[in-house]
């Protein structure tokens, strides 16, 4: 059984970010907001292990160094404010078509756009499709880079509709986002990043 | 049949191609006339020099003598296939990298060699070792020092994607797929190439060099078949062996990108 669960990272730190420690239970969302190029999307990528950093990491007590990195971005998925795409056609971003369809529709999609090529479609429908490509592999960690920041307000409500059913579900959540009113209504606590140190404060 | 002999007045004339080649070069505004006449008298340097210590080492029958000509001429592909490089590793790794490829890569292709009717007699003779031996470095040469470029600007160009799918929980060798089979594809172009227009379009140098020197054409093509059935594998070989090495250099023990280990 679980000492700890959920994320917890203990004096986590890189060349500009840190020490940072904190601690997000299972169906949590944390904000973290910050001015630009205070090392926000570094600390997501520290947490997903993308960077070479110091300190630890555990998701439900198992150490991030215990096992293989891909294993544990596997688990721990990050999402970048700007997706890259290895392939010119949508349908090879996707390993299950079949469940990509049900979570295309979710958030607002046609299943026809798996048929598309990638420069074909708007920033917002990359930024969708993107999310549906990382939420096949059922991470149990969503790192979230601005994941609404090129959409309308109907298509943010369908995102933030169907990210809400995977947190009831017990998906943490580490959202870092420019959006005060999305960070108010889809987290559940709020830090701001200063200095490369997380100080809690409450919602902007 | 006897050998051509290139007489001074032949020299002269060459030379005089190498001008008008600079001149036409200027005429068109290509800006390479200096680039021409550089490489003219670079090329004429090196293979005067060349020439006169083959013909000091094929006069000697010492194996320790061939194998420092061969390590002299590994130095001078290390030095050229990673001073081709315009994306560069810190602590020129790029170097150390063209090095070990060209080096196994060459190696493996001249071993296997020596095991048919192109091992020479007495083993390790310098006139038949140095030459197939070089010809085999140079193509290694070419094919590492393209892996190596394919393979160094398509990581920095395509960084987003590749850690795209390195950030979906794919391996650094799953991630690195795509820029390493296209690296390893545009070594093997050249030597592809070559064998299709093969005995069609072009005679290749060591069958014309044979045919000058009086061989008979069916043994010519026999040995040029021969040579470059252990050329293409040596490139083969000394490319996979650079892109993995690349690939491993670039990525750490955790399959994390870093592109960190560039020079900036």
């Amino acid at each position: 059984m679980s000492t700890q669960p959920g994320l917890v990272a203990t004096d986590l730190r890189s060349s500009r970010v840190g020490p940072v420690t904190l601690h997000v239970r299972p169906g949590e969302c944390l904000a973290i907001t910050g001015p630009s190029g205070s090392g926000k999307s570094l600390l997501l990528r520290l947490l997903a292990d993308l960077d070479p950093h110091t300190g630890r990491v555990t998701l439900d007590d198992t150490d991030a160094q215990s096992i293989p990195g891909h294993v544990w971005r596997e688990r721990v998925a990050y999402f970048p404010a700007e997706p890259g795409w290895w392939s010119e056609q949508a349908c090879d971003h996707v390993a299950d078509t079949g469940a990509a369809r049900t979570l295309l529709g979710s958030v607002g999609l046609s299943e026809r756009m798996l048929s598309s090529k990638i420069h074909t479609l708007s920033t917002g429908e990359r930024q969708r499709l993107a999310l549906v490509r990382g939420l096949l592999h059922k991470p149990k960690v969503l790192l979230l880079d601005e994941p609404t920041s090129a959409l309308d307000p109907d298509s943010t409500a369908l995102v933030e509709q169907m990210l809400a059913g995977l947190k009831r579900d017990g998906t943490i959540f580490i959202l870092v986002s420019h959006n005060a009113a999305q960070t108010r209504r889809f987290a559940d606590r709020h830090f701001t990043l200063r200095d490369g140190r997380l100080e809690e404060g409450d919602a902007p | 049949m006897t050998p051509a002999l290139i007489t001074p007045v032949d020299l002269l004339i060459a030379a005089a191609v190498i001008l008008a080649c600079a001149v036409i070069s200027r005429v068109l505004a290509l800006n390479a006339g200096r680039a021409i006449v550089i490489a003219a008298l670079r090329m004429t340097v090196q293979l005067l020099l060349i020439g006169n210590v083959l013909l000091f080492v094929f006069g000697q029958t010492s194996i320790l003598l061939t194998f420092a000509v061969l390590v002299v001429i590994l130095c001078a592909a290390t030095f050229e296939a990673g001073n081709r490089q315009t994306t560069r590793m810190a602590r020129r790794w790029h170097f150390s990298i063209a090095g070990f490829s060209i080096l196994c890569g060459a190696a493996l292709a001249t071993s296997t060699g020596f095991f048919t009717s192109l091992c020479p007699h007495p083993l390790f003779a310098a006139r038949a070792t140095i030459p197939m031996a070089g010809l085999i470095i140079g193509n290694v040469m070419n094919a590492t020092s393209l892996t190596l470029n394919s393979l160094l600007s398509s990581v920095t160009r395509e960084r987003g994607a590749i850690e795209a799918r390195i950030s979906l929980g794919a391996t650094r060798l799953k991630a690195l797929e795509d820029p390493i089979l296209k690296a390893l594809r545009t070594a093997l172009i050249p030597t592809l190439n070559q064998m299709s227009a093969a005995g069609l379009v072009t005679l290749p140098g060591i069958m014309t060099g044979q045919l000058l020197a009086g061989m008979s054409p069916v043994s010519a093509s026999r040995y040029q078949i021969v040579l470059m059935s252990l050329v293409i594998f040596g490139n083969l070989a000394g490319a996979t062996i650079a892109a993995t090495l690349t690939t491993l250099h670039l990525t750490d023990h955790r399959g994390r990108l870093r592109l960190d280990r560039l020079r900036p």
